[in-house]
């Protein structure tokens, strides 16, 4: 089967409005470049909707954010009710709030999602390096958006989170404990600190996200997408110019992708309208109660999406260490294209060692994610202990395992079944 | 001749050129890198928050013995325990349990660089920030507290990472806190008055 060519561009009638913008802007150019013309494999599966799912998340938080801050109000003395008076009397206040606080969970359950595919089909390999790092960039930022985020609505456990997330780099040697006075604007977590948070979060790591968004977009529409069989579908073009494996972006995977968008909303509904807080998981219990610089909560976790990493800081016994090592946990990420070894991309054609090692670190991320939000004792630290070794040993051991594993030969063209 | 001000290409001094440009480049991010002094100073704490850092006052007289008050200096919480015999004696015998006995790695005053970590046995001046991660240690003095050990001679434990600290705020060996509570500057103008702070000056000259 012939790849579909590229549907005609529609010409303008001259004299009328669209030619005027036309002449004057790159609209069809842009099109043409970016979505009917943009090749994209035929065989994307389930795992290749959280990338567009993920603009979506984006766009859902811009929206959002941008009516919170219309009630919200940063301070010491106003932040807690101004989130109160957002909840109570802000018409549909409520649903906006629940909308954004959820949002942010499911950005990063899609985000997860979306490394995972990455790591399941070899997209962070060559050619896809920059890809992979500029991602990596934007996951950072996604990290400290949803920090400052945490602690705006000043309840209980943003104060004490905001506290320990900030002390981290008082870890440092020699420059730390100014580091964190420079950090809080004064001596322990407050009205300064807040204010900056405040800014950080819905100015500067906003505009930080969108440009490394659209720096994403440029890198993956430079290389073109990977695909489950981790074949360059480039190196087979028709007798159109196109690759035989690839279809237009657009129509093809936009209608696509809207069925999974629609999937995720009516989830994210489900959970905005009947769980808003999910169990503790999405927005903790302490946050309902003023921040108190004198009463610690009894319990200090994350939001879940930081638990894989405060599970790992704390299974060790030496702050500095433990400081360093969550660090690296998460930096370790930057350097999977040049860890990985493998003659193959994908996990389709790789062998058991390769399959066993990335399911053991699934394992260990969601392990080490539930024994972040209990207690830190007995059996739970001996459990943290063993599993991030295991996570660190997928890393610093995948240039042997990658190697010596037993691949399977790769197909020449994508593996690909029409529906009937 | 190109008298009109034309260069002809071959007249054109390259590696000049080039030297003057990285130059002015060079100038130029100096010049970037001045401005954002500003910009980073303005992170630091401010006039209001300095001034609101001055020294605080505590009437000690009404502390009963094995009392612990809470004061507040600097936004930290500072515990102040006026310990019994029986509390002091408690500090002795578990040396080899600790990871700094001698607060060589620790952060205090020097007349605070001692078994019982200050000025005057008596009262014990601490921080009330674990040194780990910064949460509220709790006040758990009664010996053998049941979820810390028949061995437990008691102490500070801090909820948040599991941290133990023995009635001098040294901290236990299993403990992801590296080093003991810390000590703030203080000092007694009379018999019942303390005072916690001191000013930036005699502060420097005390660390």
């Amino acid at each position: 089967m012939a790849a579909p060519a590229s549907p005609p561009a529609s010409t303008p009638k001259p004299g009328g409005l669209r030619a005027w913008i036309y002449k004057r802007f790159p609209v069809q150019e842009f099109i043409a470049d970016q979505l009917t013309g943009y090749y994209a494999p035929k065989n994307f599966n389930i795992w290749y909707f959280f990338g567009s799912i993920a603009l979506v998340v984006l766009v859902l938080q811009l929206a959002t954010g941008i009516f919170l801050t219309m009630f919200y109000k940063p301070g010491e003395a106003t932040s807690f009710d101004s989130v109160e008076f957002i909840m109570r009397e802000v018409q549909w206040g409520w649903l906006i709030r629940y909308l954004h606080s959820t949002g942010a969970s499911v950005f990063f359950i899609v985000v997860y999602l979306h490394m995972f595919r990455a790591m399941l089909y070899g997209s962070y390999r060559a050619p896809r390096e920059l890809l992979w790092l500029i991602g990596m960039l934007v996951y950072l930022a996604l990290m400290a958006e949803a920090f400052f985020g945490y602690v705006l609505p000043w309840g209980n456990m943003s104060f004490w989170g905001a506290q320990v997330i900030v002390n981290l780099f008082g870890t440092i040697p020699v420059i730390g404990s100014g580091l964190v006075e420079w950090i809080r604007g004064d001596y322990g977590i407050a009205d300064a600190t807040l204010g900056r948070f405040f800014a950080l979060h819905v100015a500067a790591v906003p505009l930080a996200i969108l440009l490394l968004v659209a720096l994403h977009l440029v890198a993956l529409h430079q290389t073109g997408s990977n695909n489950p069989d981790g074949i360059e579908i480039k190196e087979r073009v028709g007798a159109d110019g196109h690759p035989l494996d690839g279809i237009p972006f657009h129509p093809y995977y936009t209608v696509k992708d809207i069925v999974g968008i629609g999937v995720m909303l009516v989830m994210l509904a489900i959970v905005v309208f009947f769980v808003p807080s999910f169990g503790g998981l999405f927005l903790e219990a302490p946050n309902f109660e003023p921040a108190n610089p004198m009463s610690t909560p009894e319990h200090i976790a994350p939001v879940w999406y930081f638990t894989p990493y405060y599970a790992i800081l704390r299974a060790v016994p030496d702050q500095r260490a433990g400081a360093f090592l969550m660090f690296l946990a998460v930096a370790l990420f930057v350097f999977l294209p040049w860890l990985d070894r493998s003659p193959v991309k994908s996990m389709r054609y790789r062998g058991m060692l390769s399959r066993g090692a990335l399911a053991l670190f699934a394992v260990s991320f969601v392990v080490l994610g539930y024994l972040g939000l209990q207690p830190a004792e007995g059996l739970y630290v001996v459990l943290a202990r063993i599993f991030a070794c295991c996570y660190f040993a997928f890393f610093l051991l995948m240039p042997w395992y990658s190697r010596i594993d037993k691949v399977k030969p790769v197909p020449e063209r994508v593996v690909f079944h029409a529906h009937e | 001749m190109a008298g009109d001000g034309v260069i002809d290409d071959h007249q054109v001094d390259t590696s000049r050129r080039v030297f003057l440009t990285a130059a002015t480049a060079a100038t130029g991010a100096i010049g970037a890198a001045f401005a954002l002094v500003p910009f980073i100073s303005s992170w630091m704490p401010s006039e209001r928050a300095r001034a609101f850092g001055a020294p605080t006052e505590l009437d000690i007289s009404k502390i009963d013995p094995g009392q612990m008050v809470i004061v507040v200096w600097r936004k930290q919480p500072i515990f102040v325990v006026r310990r019994t015999p029986a509390m002091l004696a408690s500090l002795a015998g578990h040396d080899d349990r600790l990871k700094d006995p001698t607060s060589a790695n620790s952060d205090q005053p020097p007349y605070a660089k001692n078994v019982q970590r200050a000025r005057t046995p008596e009262y014990l001046v601490l921080i009330g920030v674990c040194t780990h991660l910064g949460c509220m240690p709790k006040a758990r003095f009664e010996a053998g507290f049941p979820e810390l050990g028949a061995d437990w001679p008691g102490g500070f434990f801090c909820p948040c990472h599991g941290s133990r600290f023995d009635l001098s705020g040294r901290v236990f060996d299993g403990s992801p806190a590296s080093v003991n509570l810390r000590v703030p500057p203080y000092e007694y103008p009379n018999a019942h008055t303390l005072v916690i702070g001191l000013s930036d000056a005699a502060q420097k000259g005390a660390a």
